[in-house]
């Protein structure tokens, strides 16, 4: 009695009351081991895909690499064949992607936060940038189909890196301007109107301080775009990218953006409907060296953006 | 130490503090360049629309209505029956919806209740890494390990290709992206929340079932729904894994082939060359396109609403 006669001794009693035994709470803890479960699954699957690749792939990646990175595509056996075209046509479609996309992009990012803020204008454009982020890749290899492979073939000379290059920008526009949005938005008020402050037109404004800041940001961006760009095979068959076998015959590289080309991504797919266990292993070898090379290049762009990312 | 003034100031007018004509020439020639790109973002919805609509509508014009209800999907015969892929769409992508929704959810949930911040500052990236993984690669892994390795495990006759492990595997796909718009719906509900359930002397986990997760209701909605509107747009994977783009004959059986909508698109779009002859097959093309994009437009927009019915509440 005399215990709980103190204050102190009310509480520490009532405290022990309260107190769950250790272990007793079972629902809690097997909630939290069903939810570590969840998360190494979805996180985990990376792992075992780049295994099962890398382990049917053995073949060529132990012994072979070298001719198949250096070979192109063959008709006549699997062990023949080889992916540089696919490489250097990745490679080509993603600079001409750039070169579309990314001017593009940033401009609509500055125009939407810099000039047209909350107007009627912008509401549009960037309720219709939501929508277009959502439509399906193929649809846009619908798009290149029609406008820049048949409409404006003098331009693209038809089924071309150019008009490859030119659908896939169409395709990752929205992330561009997304995330450039986000990046614009990031700079703070006091730096734009410290620079109006000493008399700096809007032009200047924006080329000498906002972008400057904005720019570390908007790259990786960028690169996540390019990289999206990089392992998308759906709208490149529907704009022609070459399925089979293809030869530049002696075209030099400024040439081969206008002639018949290949992706990485197609080859694959290309290789994986080849009946025969042989091209089974192409696939595979070829899925290893194109994760390797997107997660290397998103990698890089998520390693800069948490290392480079200002807090203002 | 005032500067002195200067001598005639009724001399200076409102031309004298204005700055050079260059750079207001730049400075107003930027605007026009910056509104001409955000034009551009326009004229490629408008020219999506143009290529899809008018594509479609040759198509409806001229098809036989009787052939869009017939056996199966065989677009060289003249048979478009749109049921086929219909259903062979939905069947992959809620095939993928059980695969993607549970584990991605539990992925958010962990990440926004439970992880310690050092643990999510390394799964976040890790999760958006995993968005990136190209499409056609999951499809050789549905090929070469999901249906030989484990599926002929359960299943005896199974065919090569299959609805259900290319559903397996565009669940896999779309997992980062159901995941992080989850999480965000749940760091979106207000930590008063979560103060006040403790408070009351609830657990986490009821904290988390009772309170958190019917607060962030319509996000998870949300995630659901654009989750969905992936799959249903996910082609090479369903091309590789599932079969039966050119031909195939309607079947409710997940362990056998099916085409589906974008998988039919790309067996149309490989065969470009070909399929300008007289009968339809090209004009289908468009069709299923124009019927793709409807279905994913509305899907978007109605996730887009329930987001923002959800940021405007708290």
């Amino acid at each position: 009695m005399s215990v709980l006669t103190t204050p102190a001794g009310i509480a520490t009693g009532a405290a022990d009351a309260l107190r769950r035994r250790p272990g007793a709470d079972v629902a809690g803890s097997a909630f939290k081991w069903l939810l570590i479960g969840a998360t190494v699954f979805a996180t985990g699957f990376l792992a075992v895909l780049l295994a099962v690749m890398i382990v049917d792939g053995w073949e060529v990646l132990s012994g072979n690499l070298w001719h198949f990175l250096t070979h192109g595509f063959s008709q006549r056996s699997a062990a023949e064949a080889g992916v540089w075209q696919g490489i250097l046509g990745s490679l080509q479609v993603a600079l001409v992607t750039g070169l579309f996309a990314v001017p593009t992009g940033v401009a609509t990012a500055i125009y939407l936060v810099e000039y047209a803020q909350g107007s009627r204008f912008a509401r549009i454009v960037e309720l219709n940038i939501r929508n277009l982020a959502g439509v399906p890749s193929i649809v846009y290899g619908l798009l290149g189909l029609a406008v820049f492979v048949q409409t404006i073939d003098g331009f693209t000379k038809g089924k071309t890196v150019i008009a490859g290059g030119m659908t896939l920008a169409a395709m990752v526009l929205p992330i561009v301007v997304i995330t450039s949005v986000e990046a614009l938005k990031a700079v703070p008020d006091s730096l734009r109107e410290a620079a109006y402050g000493v008399g700096a037109t809007k032009w200047e404004v924006l080329s000498r301080q906002v972008l400057p800041a904005a720019l570390s940001t908007i790259l990786t961006g960028t690169v996540l775009a390019l990289a999206r760009a990089l392992g998308e095979a759906a709208p490149l068959i529907l704009v022609g990218a070459a399925t089979g076998f293809m030869s530049f015959g002696d075209a030099n590289v400024l040439e081969t953006f206008t002639g018949p080309y290949t992706a990485l991504p197609v080859l694959i797919f290309n290789f994986a409907r080849q009946p025969g266990a042989d091209w089974g292993v192409n696939a595979a070898a070829a899925s290893v060296i194109i994760l390797v090379l997107v997660l290397a290049v998103n990698g890089l762009a998520i390693y800069l953006r948490n290392r480079f990312e200002r807090q203002w | 130490m005032t500067p002195p003034m200067p001598q005639n100031t009724s001399d200076l007018s409102a031309a004298d503090l204005r700055t050079s004509a260059s750079r207001r020439a730049w400075s107003a020639g930027a605007r026009w360049a910056f509104a001409l790109a955000a034009l551009v973002t326009v004229l490629v919805s408008a020219l999506i629309i143009w290529t899809v609509a008018s594509g479609a509508w040759t198509f409806i014009s001229q098809v036989a209505w009787g052939n869009l209800t017939e056996i199966g999907w065989f677009p060289r015969r003249g048979l478009f029956d749109l049921s086929t892929l219909l259903v062979n769409s939905v069947q992959i992508s809620v095939i993928a919806m059980l695969v993607a929704v549970p584990s991605g959810f539990g992925a958010a949930i962990y990440l926004s209740e439970y992880a310690h911040p050092k643990v999510r500052k390394v799964m976040k990236p890790t999760l958006e890494l995993l968005a990136s993984v190209p499409s056609v690669v999951l499809g050789v892994f549905a090929i070469s390990f999901i249906t030989p390795s484990i599926l002929t495990n359960f299943f005896d006759d199974i065919n090569f290709f299959n609805k259900l492990a290319a559903g397996i595997a565009v669940g896999l796909l779309v997992i980062p992206l159901i995941a992080s718009i989850a999480e965000d719906a749940l760091r979106a509900v207000p930590v008063a929340l979560r103060e006040a359930s403790s408070g009351l002397g609830a657990r986490k986990v009821t904290t988390s079932i009772r309170v958190v997760l019917p607060a962030a209701m319509s996000g998870l909605m949300a995630a659901i729904i654009v989750g969905f509107s992936r799959a249903i747009g996910e082609t090479m994977v369903v091309t590789i894994a599932s079969g039966g783009g050119d031909t195939s004959l309607f079947n409710l059986s997940l362990t056998e082939s099916g085409g589906t909508i974008t998988s039919a698109m790309a067996a149309l779009g490989l065969g470009t060359d070909q399929v300008a002859g007289n009968n339809l097959a090209f004009q289908s093309l468009y069709f299923l396109g124009a019927l793709l994009f409807a279905i994913t437009l509305v899907l978007n927009m109605a996730g887009d609403v329930i987001v923002r019915r959800l940021q405007n509440k708290y």
